[in-house]
């Protein structure tokens, strides 16, 4: 290999780090219009009464929106295939408002300050519903959230609306009560976890326009600009062929941006008054107008018989998607589909669970996907489980987890929305990433505990996790090859890069095919006009899928080059070899360079123009898989917990780009972290989010994040591009159940709701005195 | 109220018709077309914005313009080009510390700020100066592991 496997440059790094212009606010024409929000007050009401006249008199004010002056069709802003398995239940803007800061209206105005000013005279009038706070009274409640009657289900996903359940699902074999009766060891627990915030550190943002053609043109920080133009066509009534969507470089996603979040509405302004428009979401929209994780509570039983073999498994979930239902069904199942496999000996099995509204801000897509969640409640149980058998943990996983040249009857049953597809794990290495992990960590001289100082006691924990590569059989993506005169390539991809790097690697991918350097692969990525169709950033779906497409384009295109140039050198097609830049004839000393071969094509001798285009949908999904290990160190005074080490041994197939690769995992695991023990989500009696800022919701920033050490098995899976898995979001998911697991063996107190806070610990540590 | 500010910025003298409350960041953004300070936050809890105020390190959100008058400015761009910014931007490049790049320009603007006081600076150090500065992508690992690098090749620099 010798373009892949290599921590080749990012290629817009060095642009970037300079502040050439970038981002979508970069890139706003001078004389955009300035929209604005007015979100509500309430967390659900109805709007009685809404005069926009003072607004509208004001002189620099083009256009207000309200309910009554936009199209009313009914949709999902989840970034998804098509038919969607997300209820359809939102309007562009909505006669009733669901949470604190949904839509009431909108202002675009020349200027930023007379749009604030215009949102302060629009007079409402509202008629205060009572609204659902608590996720676990949601169900029959006698306030219901979603009473519209357009409100669908695109195909059945357990939608049940007047009892405010966006989605439902259950799924078992074996016989759940009989092989629990017959095991040995029985442990049953019940986990929450909290509404995580992306915080990108780009805000939501996109700006319209009309182009020379009369056609819309959206740049959007989007992760799937595909699904952004199929769904604007529907919500706004237009013909898709009018529209256009752009993606530029976007400051960070992490399934926060698999969603619409201003487009609609910028759109709509753009096309009442014809002019561009822009509207960019302060932090503040972010945190309580966008999206944030499904908060869940998860209840697992799981059983193991004498020798330790898990027997049982029983997963129930309550989700909760806030006030509109987009990937609720989806992360809901992904919370059993990505974590039920790793132990797949058990003889009974059963998911299910119920994805609630509620009038919180919605949920949505979030790295992980649900397998953080799931992940959570699984692997403290497993250590619960371990305790009571008197085994150690590591080694109580390591006796039942998959294997390479297993599979699990989950793979098939569990979709996502729908059936899955049948798997066998060719590469599963996560044997080896446990005993390197165990090794690295030095889990036998730090297990369970240490005390360090006479306050200070240190704890190990582990936990393992799997995720996918791209949605089998549904997600599709393609990539063009363009040969250029000098022997340089075009690579059009639908795929979206949002800051992974995802552009550097695809060039890689093609590089290694067509035995070039990467550097004369020039990328250009996600623009619906101009690039092939691709369904976005998400599912860890890039490297497998796109790059599965990528690596097929290139194989052709290499064997037309091939063709062409035996032709020229009158030899067969197969006995010529492209290498370094040069077609060699292999039985005799013959050759053309692929910059003379590409230049006589276009200019002199047989003109065409080489183009290759090819697309790929998996039919697997080979999931990476890790180990990942927590040390942390407790003051028992104070409660404050340190996260020391924290050891992730990944097993992603072949690494394109080690270096890549490696931000992925340790940026995930940093979020995981932080999801752990700072991100804590508060809400005020009203339903108002109150850690809505930098300062009251707490990242992890360079003083929490100590070590972190992060290898990668060597592992080859035979359907990838290259040998590679994808590597997007595996990084996030054992952080909690490890690090929880590690304050059990430090303190002895089992924490089952994140984040668990120092004052947590605490006040825990107090009450196990007394 | 449009008031006259004169200030300098990135070396040259630039008189700008300004409400003097605005904000630095719009001022530099929309009024000076520079793109390499970004908005994360608007409350100084992100250190995108982040600028080099008379040789300060500042958050460009909460800085009106009008408190720069006579004050020297200089962003991201008024370090392009300099034998510092070729040490950090290779420093960062080749310890992969751009991911999305969002945080980047602020992030090479801390690192400038730290070794202009600090020319050898432990890795505690580091820490401690750029935990202002917020990056979603990265495990930060590589961002100190950049100012290290910086810190090492550029020997004499600062
Ligand atoms: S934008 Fe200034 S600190 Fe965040
Ligand atoms: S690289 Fe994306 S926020 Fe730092």
């Amino acid at each position: 290999m010798k373009e892949v496997n290599r921590s080749i440059h990012k290629k817009e790094g060095m642009g970037l780090s300079m502040g050439k212009p970038a981002y979508t606010d970069d890139l706003v024409p001078q004389n955009a219009l300035i929209i604005k929000v007015l979100r509500s007050p309430h967390p659900y009401a109805r709007i009685l009464n809404i005069n926009t006249e003072k607004a509208e008199g004001l002189d620099k004010v083009k256009c207000v929106l309200t309910y009554k002056n936009v199209p009313r069709n009914i949709v999902t802003r989840a970034g998804q295939g098509y038919p969607e398995p997300s209820p359809h239940d939102k309007f562009v803007l909505d006669e009733y408002v669901r949470y604190i800061g949904d839509e009431v209206a909108a202002v675009a105005a020349e200027d930023e300050e007379t749009a604030m000013l215009a949102l302060k005279l629009i007079e409402v009038e509202y008629e205060i519903l009572e609204p659902v706070l608590d996720f676990e009274k949601a169900v029959d409640n006698p306030s219901i959230i979603h009473t519209e009657e357009e409100a669908h289900e695109m195909f059945p996903i357990g939608f049940q609306p007047k009892r405010n359940i966006a989605a439902e699902y259950h799924m078992s074999f074996g016989d759940m009560e009989d092989t629990l009766e017959n095991c040995e060891y029985v442990v049953t627990e019940t986990y929450y976890t909290q509404a995580q915030n992306h915080t990108a550190m780009e805000t939501h943002s996109c700006f319209s326009y009309i182009d020379i053609q009369g056609r819309l043109s959206i740049v959007s920080s989007t992760q799937t600009p595909f699904h952004v133009r199929r769904i604007v066509a529907e919500a706004l009534g237009m013909p898709i062929n009018n529209i256009r969507v752009i993606k530029p470089r976007i400051g960070g996603g992490y399934g926060g941006k698999q969603a619409l979040h201003g487009e609609l509405l910028s759109s709509l302004v753009t096309i009442r008054t014809g002019k561009p428009a822009k509207l960019i979401y302060s932090r503040e929209d972010v945190f309580e107008a966008s999206y944030s994780r499904h908060p869940m509570r998860v209840v697992v039983t799981i059983g193991a018989d004498r020798e330790a073999n898990i027997k049982a498994i029983d997963m129930n979930i309550l989700s909760n998607t806030g006030a509109y239902g987009e990937h609720a069904l989806t992360v809901f199942m992904v919370a059993g589909s990505k974590t039920l496999p790793l132990y797949n000996k058990a003889d009974a099995v059963h998911f299910g669970g119920t994805v609630v509204y509620t009038n919180h801000t919605p949920a949505g897509a979030f790295r992980g996907y649900g397998a953080i969640q799931g992940n959570f409640a699984l692997e403290s149980t497993i250590d619960i489980l371990a305790g009571n058998i008197g085994i150690d943990p590591m080694e109580f996983r390591a006796k039942n987890m998959i294997k390479e040249g297993e599979g699990s009857p989950i793979f098939k049953i569990m979709g996502e929305g729908t059936e899955g597809v049948d798997m066998v794990m060719e590469s599963c290495k996560l044997d080896f990433c446990m005993k390197r992990g165990l090794e690295l960590c030095g889990w036998k001289q730090k297990f369970p505990r240490k005390q360090v100082a006479a306050n200070k006691v240190r704890g190990i924990g582990g936990a393992i996790a799997m995720q996918g590569s791209g949605i089998p059989a549904i997600d599709m993506a393609a990539a063009t090859i363009k040969l250029n005169d000098g022997g340089f390539f075009n690579l059009m991809v639908g795929a979206t890069d949002i800051g992974t790097g995802s552009d550097t690697i695809l060039a890689q991918i093609a590089a290694e095919v067509l035995d070039v350097s990467t550097d004369k692969i020039i990328v250009y990525s996600s623009d619906t006009d101009l690039t092939p169709f691709d369904c976005g950033a998400y599912a860890s779906s890039t490297t497998y899928v796109s790059g599965n497409a990528v690596k097929n384009a290139a194989i052709k295109m290499k064997a037309q080059i091939e063709e062409i140039a035996a032709e020229k050198l009158g030899v067969r097609a197969e006995d010529v070899e492209m290498i370094d830049g040069v077609i060699k004839a292999k039985s005799r000393d013959a050759s053309i360079t692929l910059s003379d071969l590409s230049t006589q094509l276009y200019y002199s001798h047989k003109q065409k123009q080489l183009m290759t285009c090819e697309s790929f949908s998996g039919e697997v999904s080979p999931p990476p898989f890790m180990a990942g290990f927590a040390e942390i160190e407790i003051d028992t005074e104070t409660g404050k917990v340190d996260l020391v080490d924290y050891t992730a041994i990944v097993d992603c197939g072949i690494t394109i780009n080690p270096n890549l690769a490696l931000i992925q995992v340790e940026g995930g695991l940093v979020q995981g972290i932080g999801m752990t023990l700072y991100e804590e989500v508060k809400y005020a009696e009203s339903g108002k989010l109150l850690s809505n800022n930098f300062m009251k919701y707490n990242l992890p920033t360079r003083n929490e994040i100590r070590k972190l050490t992060v290898e990668f098995a060597k592992s080859y899976e035979p359907t990838g591009p290259h040998g590679a898995k994808s590597v997007g979001e595996i990084g996030i998911d054992t952080p909690p159940a490890a690090i929880a697991n590690a304050i059990y063996n430090a303190i002895g107190v089992r924490f089952t709701k994140l984040p668990i806070t120092s004052e947590d610990i605490l006040l825990a540590l107090r009450k196990k005195r007394s | 109220m449009i008031n006259e500010i004169t200030l300098r910025l990135n070396g040259e003298t630039r008189t700008l018709d300004v409400n003097p409350l605005k904000r630095l960041l719009d001022v530099l953004r929309e009024d000076c077309g520079l793109s390499g300070i970004k908005e994360g936050c608007g409350e100084g809890e992100c250190g995108a914005c982040s600028v080099l105020i008379d040789g300060v390190f500042m958050n460009a959100c909460l800085y009106p313009v009008g408190k720069a008058e006579g004050k020297e400015v200089i962003t991201i761009e008024g370090l392009v080009g300099t034998e510092n910014y070729e040490v950090l931007k290779e420093s960062f490049e080749q310890a992969g510390a751009v991911q999305c790049g969002f945080c980047s320009p602020g992030m090479i603007m801390a690192a400038e700020s730290l070794l202009r006081k600090n020319p050898h600076p432990t890795e505690h150090q580091i820490r401690e100066a750029i935990s202002g500065n917020l990056c979603r992508c990265t495990g930060y690992n590589m961002i100190v592991e950049a100012v290290q690098l910086a810190s090492k090749r550029g020997e004499g620099l600062w």
